[in-house]
């Protein structure tokens, strides 16, 4: 008895994959599973710089506290946000899918499930984002500067 | 009205590679892809190929992306759409002449979940009985047309050439949730292998596009949660 579906024999490449993925004309769930994949991405890209710069104290406190100096740039902060994007997407989104897998019927709602996913995306996400990008404009300051 | 249509072309005796011709022609706004197509077809180009039978929502056979979308082509109205559409084949299954797709291995993966009835008991006098109730539980899944749309709509299918895809899960979910079947413990090693329901991303093209409306996320929802918690 087989247990496992047949295998195509004709296969797609990796880039005819790709740019199928991006030119199909998909709509929320689609585009919550590319951000889900490309975010997911960053946070891996993040998760191994950050496994490099905490080796990095094995070094001594003086590379480390240059390493944070860096970390306190302006260009960092930014890149601050996009982490901030990436986390609280992934993590959202995640929770998005657990429902559906584990309360089908959800599926029927699917679309208004995203729109609140976003709205719990943006709700979290805008003051998170103006708190970290405020020492750039001058404001409040006090504790970061 | 004028319509103006982008058509991807390929035959296999004299192309490498597919490629994109236009044409232009008048059609009524309430007319179907379908007529159009078939315009140019008698009228301008009888090269282009293409598959259709029944040419009313039902066969399945026209399936194809449409203004990036996989649809019917019997089921689109170009004002739906506007003056200028676009046509490919349905991606992810090879391209055997201009719109015609090579389905063998949809139909082969369709075939390996057991889309039949298996119950071995002798059958009764008067058939199997099932309240309204038991036949409810599975009658999204008895629309399905096969056409191939949600499988061809995937991304997983595209690029993973073990996966099952939506159109052969919703067939098992058919006959899984059928009270008077018994063919679980055949199906379930299938579905829950390397290509199974667990490759599906929850990515919805299939359920937004089904021309038949089936809630085909919903109906692999439920197969993921039947192997998940069932007794072992």
């Amino acid at each position: 008895m087989a247990t496992a579906a047949p295998e195509r024999t004709v296969k797609a490449g990796w880039w005819e994959s790709f740019y199928q993925g991006l030119t199909y004309r998909g709509y929320e769930g689609h585009w919550a599973w590319i951000f889900h994949r490309v975010t997911g991405l960053g946070v891996l890209l993040f998760l191994t710089l950050h496994i490099v710069d905490i080796f990095l104290l094995t070094l001594g406190p003086g590379v480390f506290n240059s390493l944070l100096a860096l970390y306190k740039a302006p260009a960092a902060r930014i890149l601050d946000v996009f982490l901030l994007f990436g986390v609280l997407f992934h993590a959202v989104n995640g929770l998005r899918i657990v429902i559906i897998d584990f309360w089908p019927h959800a599926t029927r709602a699917h679309k208004a499930i995203f729109w609140a996913e976003v709205a719990v995306f943006l709700i979290v996400f805008v003051p998170s984002a103006l708190v970290l990008l405020a020492p750039l404009f001058g404001w409040g300051g006090g504790a970061q500067s | 009205m004028k319509a103006h249509f982008k058509i991807k072309r390929f035959n296999p005796e004299k192309d490498r590679e597919p490629h994109w011709e236009e044409y232009e022609l008048e059609v009524e706004p309430t007319e179907r892809v379908l007529d159009a197509l078939q315009t140019i077809k008698w009228e301008q180009d009888g090269t282009l190929t293409l598959r259709r039978s029944c040419a009313h929502g039902i066969c399945g056979s026209d399936a194809m992306v449409i203004n990036g979308k996989n649809r019917l082509a019997c089921k689109t109205l170009i004002k739906d759409l506007g003056s200028h559409i676009t046509v490919e084949p349905l991606r992810g299954l090879p391209v055997i002449k201009d719109l015609i797709i090579d389905f063998t291995d949809f139909f082969a993966k369709y075939r390996s979940i057991k889309p039949y009835f298996i119950n071995d008991e002798p059958p009764p006098d008067v058939e199997r009985r099932q309240s309204p109730r038991q036949r409810a539980r599975f009658d999204d899944t008895t629309k399905c047309i096969l056409c191939g749309i949600c499988t061809t709509a995937c991304p997983v299918f595209w690029a993973d050439s073990r996966y099952l895809g939506p159109a052969a899960i919703v067939q098992a979910h058919r006959f899984l949730f059928d009270s008077r079947d018994q063919g679980a413990e055949e199906r379930l090693p299938v579905l829950s292998a390397h290509g199974g329901v667990w490759k599906c991303r929850t990515v919805f093209n299939c359920t937004d596009a089904c021309p038949q409306g089936i809630d085909v996320t919903g109906a692999i929802a439920e197969v993921k949660k039947l192997l998940l918690f069932r007794k072992l």
